[in-house]
């Protein structure tokens, strides 16, 4: 007889039915899924799950979103599972276990301008959260939105960047760092270099970060030289998840499992071991 | 504690109150040269008269002329392989009529009684039940594993030279966790209870009352294990590891270090796990699967696009740091129990002691 059994949805995965799918740039896709559940999928902006394909295994990915009762996760097909993954049929069921980690403490935030600064498909884990501020308009001061690519049409949700910038009285800064011609709203060269063209209260405010680390790492020396400090920063870490709940030991970083104390950190939280090779 | 004496020659009368009580008697016996422990026919499987000679990279069994059954420290293993498995089916996929389908494995598990747990042996086990059974989910396995355990320790009669317990405060007595503790003598054992259970089996050996001689020879064999060579330094200074992160030393023992993973195999409280889809060759059910892992692998670190630590360097230092110091802000304690294994079973003899107090010597060299 087994004493307990294993949480649904955390440690056994439930059934999710592609509902839908969009491809958003060649090999990214956003997979829209319906839950083989009654209750809600509760998450918070900036959780990610494990989804599974059968006899192949799973793959962490963020959460993109949740639209019309629809899960949305926006995925690069570059793996053992992730290209099977983009390539399922609408109607093709998966698994999945989750929400797992820490998410954007949007709440905390209330009353600050908000810096979101993200590169390539580090995006993803924080569109939730950059639509629950749009939505929310009122709650945050400034909002400003650096995103950097490599080429602009590399931009996952471009309408959205235009939608964020018309209606939610943003400031929306693109970058492309591998474009040969300036395009109109884009500049040429890195996100972090956007930062000097920003208008935020350096004093009251809140910068959420996801992007490759050397991007983030970069950032956060500019930000320095913009007065903002290490307590105004958050960012989201990317390490080999397997469990999910700080069981297996793959996503160490120092003394913090990544997969349940992050992936979204406070800075300062882990500022002594963030950016050192082989930590 | 009252502790009663059960001459040697009734001893197998304790492995007859364990299986009438429904337990599987699991103890330590030879096997390959080395102690492991085995589901028991009888106490005549136990080792009797064996002890190990151990250093960095050696353990060898010996044969003395004595009939203690007791008088080794450790084997590769103890307790983790029966409750954190090195391969545990965790549960199944299943492409049916109806859609996918998920259920957990089943497992059996039945009643075990252990006996020649070590105090390292427990303070590990505690260690794992923080992890697995209080960790932010209950791991079923490993508790319907746990919930069935009757344990018999044993108090060390001597110190392998590779042990080093006294300085991590887990032995070479137990004080904790077990349902009967055992003081082994030439002539037989002093028996006590350390639990309910623990006092039915007790009531049901033909105990004779303990004299002061068997007391005190007791106290002088413990005494006697205490005389260890091996100091680790305390938990205070093993924080200060997070600081030597470019210390010379990683890269000297990276040059020793074949990163093979011996030592987080035999180390009573290494967990890392990785996890895999075995699927039937029609790919309609599939096995989801958790394997022990070391953090030596390249591929422990590996996501799409980036290895993260692929230097063995670094590899040996996230090993070192995390079981000595930030093992420390996770569980409160240094992951460390003093047993030794990871030293005599290293391949290349590196010394875990002997690295951790030349990383802390240089720091008071460097003023």
């Amino acid at each position: 007889m087994m004493a307990d059994f294993l949480p649904k949805g955390q440690q056994l995965p439930i059934v999710a039915t592609l509902a839908d799918k969009q491809q958003e740039s060649p090999g990214i896709y956003t997979l829209h899924l319906a839950m083989d559940t009654d209750s809600s999928f509760d998450f918070a902006f900036g959780q990610f799950n494990m989804l599974y394909l059968l006899g192949l295994g799973e793959v962490p990915i963020s959460i993109m979103g949740w639209q019309q009762n629809l899960l949305l996760h926006t995925i690069r097909a570059v793996g053992r599972v992730t290209q099977p993954l983009v390539a399922l049929n609408i109607g093709a069921q998966l698994g999945l276990r989750g929400p797992f980690g820490q998410g954007w403490p949007l709440h905390q935030l209330e009353g600050q301008d908000l810096v979101f600064i993200t590169a390539g498909l580090g995006c993803a884990p924080v569109v939730a959260a950059i639509n629950y501020a749009v939505n929310h308009r009122k709650k945050y001061g400034q909002i400003v939105i650096l995103q950097g690519v490599k080429h602009h049409n590399d931009l996952l949700w471009q309408p959205q960047y235009e939608c964020w910038r018309d209606l939610g009285n943003c400031q929306v800064l693109l970058a492309a760092s591998e474009e040969k011609k300036r395009k109109y709203h884009w500049r040429l060269g890195m996100v972090t270099e956007l930062l000097a063209l920003a208008r935020f209260d350096a004093n009251h405010c809140a910068v959420l970060m996801c992007g490759p680390e050397i991007m983030m790492l970069a950032a956060l020396k500019q930000l320095a030289k913009h007065q903002v400090s290490d307590k105004s920063v958050y960012l989201s870490l990317e390490r080999n998840f397997q469990c999910g709940h700080g069981s297996c030991g793959h996503c160490q970083l120092g003394p913090y499992f990544v997969c349940k104390d992050g992936p979204v950190f406070h800075y300062p939280q882990i500022k002594s071991w963030f950016g050192l090779a082989g930590v | 504690m009252d502790k009663g004496f059960l001459p040697r020659q009734q001893f197998p009368e304790l492995y007859q109150a364990l299986t009438k009580a429904g337990y599987e008697v699991i103890g330590p016996t030879v096997k390959d040269g080395a102690i492991v422990f085995s589901p028991l026919a009888g106490f005549e499987q136990l080792p009797t008269g064996w002890k190990e000679q151990t250093s960095p990279g050696r353990y060898q069994l010996e044969q003395t002329a004595g009939q203690r059954c007791f008088y080794w420290n450790t084997g590769p293993q103890a307790l983790k392989p029966w409750l954190f498995k090195p391969e545990q089916p965790l549960w199944q996929a299943e492409q049916t009529a109806d859609g996918l389908c998920f259920r957990q494995t089943p497992e059996q598990v039945q009643p075990r009684a252990f006996i020649g747990l070590r105090g390292c042996d427990l303070a590990a086990l505690k260690i794992h039940d923080q992890h697995f059974l209080k960790g932010v989910f209950t791991d079923p396995y490993y508790q319907a594993q746990r919930q069935q355990l009757f344990i018999i320790a044993v108090n060390c009669a001597r110190s392998a030279s590779t042990c080093f317990c006294v300085s991590t405060g887990d032995g070479p007595t137990a004080t904790f966790g077990f349902d009967m503790l055992l003081d082994e003598l030439e002539e037989g054992f002093l028996v006590a209870s350390g639990s309910d259970q623990g006092e039915l089996i007790m009531q049901q050996l033909p105990l004779a009352n303990t004299k002061k001689k068997q007391i005190s020879e007791a106290k002088q064999q413990l005494q006697s294990a205490t005389q260890q060579q091996r100091v680790m330094p305390d938990e205070q200074q093993l924080l200060k590891l997070v600081d030597r992160l470019e210390h010379p030393q990683w890269q000297d023992v990276a040059e020793r270090c074949l990163a093979c993973g011996n030592c987080t195999l035999v180390c009573p409280t290494c967990f890392c796990s990785k996890q895999e889809s075995h699927s039937d060759v029609k790919g309609q059910q599939a096995d989801q699967v958790r394997l022990w892992d070391s953090c030596f692998s390249e591929q422990h670190s590996y996501i799409v696009g980036k290895v993260f630590r692929p230097e063995i360097s670094q590899r040996y230092r996230q090993w070192l740091t995390h079981k000595l110091a930030t093992w420390q802000q996770q569980f409160d304690r240094s992951g460390c129990v003093g047993c030794g294994r990871c030293i005599s079973w290293c391949p290349v003899g590196i010394d875990l002691v002997e690295e951790a107090q030349a990383l802390l010597k240089s720091e008071a060299d460097d003023g």
